[in-house]
């Protein structure tokens, strides 16, 4: 994660980490995680879905702060994220 | 960087077992907001169960939904369900309730069909104090067959049947739950899903007649006659509803220009229809 100004204590939080799943077939492009994940982690993909629908694809893994936004907006049961095990900002 | 133990590939959404897998995906449109509510109501659920408050049992909770796109919410749900007749989930709700005290109760449908063909039995299961949860999806018009205007049209807004704007004022529905007598009284819209999910747990615990309404764009709709995109639905959501709980219910009309007020407005205590009966006709 970039910090504009490293906090002191940098060292000592952890910084939950995520990792998104998405089920193509399942999305229906409508671009709600895409817009409101607050990390930019998702951008539309070329690829087609079994529909035809463009389904999302995750661009910025290693932002994913595992908010579970883009999970809830979605309508269609089409992406989740988990908690990644990390070891963060120890290096 | 941090360093990332990427966990196996798993394929499993969270609620896939509160869900009928084989029927998704589901029938609602792109952009639709009805499976975000429903998806919302199912996290509620399970976080009610998994507190192990209230006796709460997965085995207990049934949903009930009537007619309309909201309505198709009962036939995805891996739980006992009813989809029935238009307009009458509540009286489906009611007889399973008082048959069988120990269910849970939650109705799920639309606007159209909760408070135009179903608006008697809102307010009189409101009034007798009938210990089931509400949801209503609340689109501003009748997604299902086409659009046409409902009890929730707003003011001039355009619909099939109103092709030059609804000359007539909708119902504000929490106004309506609360002066009906509803215990428990909350709005939110579809991208306000967290603080949904908890309201939904609360309407749950909540022993009386509890009612959410949710705000939800139908793109197909809706959205097209009045020129909104499904994300341009949600913006407006975003910049216009202001969050004010114990906001006096006769405030809550729906005007984008003022905002919308959303939150939890009414939450009291009073015996339940079933404490009632008990009293005069089940004297122990
Ligand atoms: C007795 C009866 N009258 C009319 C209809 C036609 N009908 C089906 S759904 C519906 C309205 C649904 O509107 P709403 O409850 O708002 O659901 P939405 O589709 O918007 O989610 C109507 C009038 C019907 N199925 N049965
Ligand atoms: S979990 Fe949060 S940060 Fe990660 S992709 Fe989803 S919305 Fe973005
Ligand atoms: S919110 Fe769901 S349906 Fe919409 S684009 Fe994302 S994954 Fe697809
Ligand atoms: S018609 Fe409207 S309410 Fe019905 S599924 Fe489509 S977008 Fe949703
Ligand atoms: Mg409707």
């Amino acid at each position: 994660m970039e910090f504009w100004r490293i906090p002191f204590d940098a060292n000592e939080i952890d910084i939950t980490l995520g990792e998104v799943y998405i089920l193509d077939d399942r999305c229906k492009g409508c671009g709600y995680c895409i817009e409101f994940c607050p990390r930019q982690v998702l951008q539309i993909s070329d690829k087609f879905n079994k529909k035809g629908y463009h389904p999302p694809v995750v661009v910025n893994p290693e932002s994913c702060v595992n908010c579970h936004y883009c999970e809830v907006i979605c309508a269609e049961f089409a992406i989740y994220s988990v908690e990644a095990v990390s070891c963060p900002n120890k290096n | 960087m941090a360093s990332v133990n990427r966990p196996n590939k798993q394929q499993n959404h969270p609620l896939d077992d509160l869900i009928r897998k084989d029927r998704i995906p589901h029938i609602w449109c792109p952009g639709c907001g009805i499976g975000t509510i429903f998806a919302s109501c199912l996290t509620a659920i399970k976080e009610c169960v998994a507190t192990g408050k209230n006796g709460f049992d997965l085995d207990k909770f049934v949903m009930v939904s009537g007619i309309g796109c909201s309505g198709r919410a009962a036939g995805y749900v891996k739980l006992d369900s009813f989809h029935t007749t238009h307009g009458r989930a509540i009286p489906f709700a009611t007889g399973l309730k008082l048959a069988n005290r120990d269910l849970n109760v939650i109705v799920f449908s639309g606007d159209g069909d909760l408070f135009a063909i179903g608006g008697n039995h809102f307010i009189h299961a409101a009034r007798r104090n009938i210990n089931i949860t509400v949801i209503c999806v609340n689109n501003l018009n009748y997604g299902m067959t086409g659009g046409q205007v409902a009890a929730t049209t707003p003011y001039n807004a355009k619909t099939t049947t109103t092709p030059a704007g609804n000359a007539e004022n909708p119902f504000s529905l929490p106004l309506l739950a609360y002066a009906s007598g509803a215990t428990y009284v909350a709005r939110w819209t579809m991208l306000h899903t967290r603080d949904l999910t908890v309201s939904i747990n609360e309407a749950l615990s909540k022993k009386g007649f509890s009612f959410i309404e949710v705000l939800s764009p139908c793109p197909v709709n809706y959205g097209r006659r009045n020129k909104e995109k499904p994300l341009e639905t949600l913006k407006l959501y975003q910049e216009k509803s202001i969050i004010k709980n114990g906001a006096d219910p006769s405030e809550l009309d729906i005007d984008m220009e003022k905002g919308i007020i959303l939150g939890k407005f009414v939450d009291i205590d009073k015996p339940t229809h079933s404490e009632k009966y008990d009293k005069l006709y089940r004297i122990e």
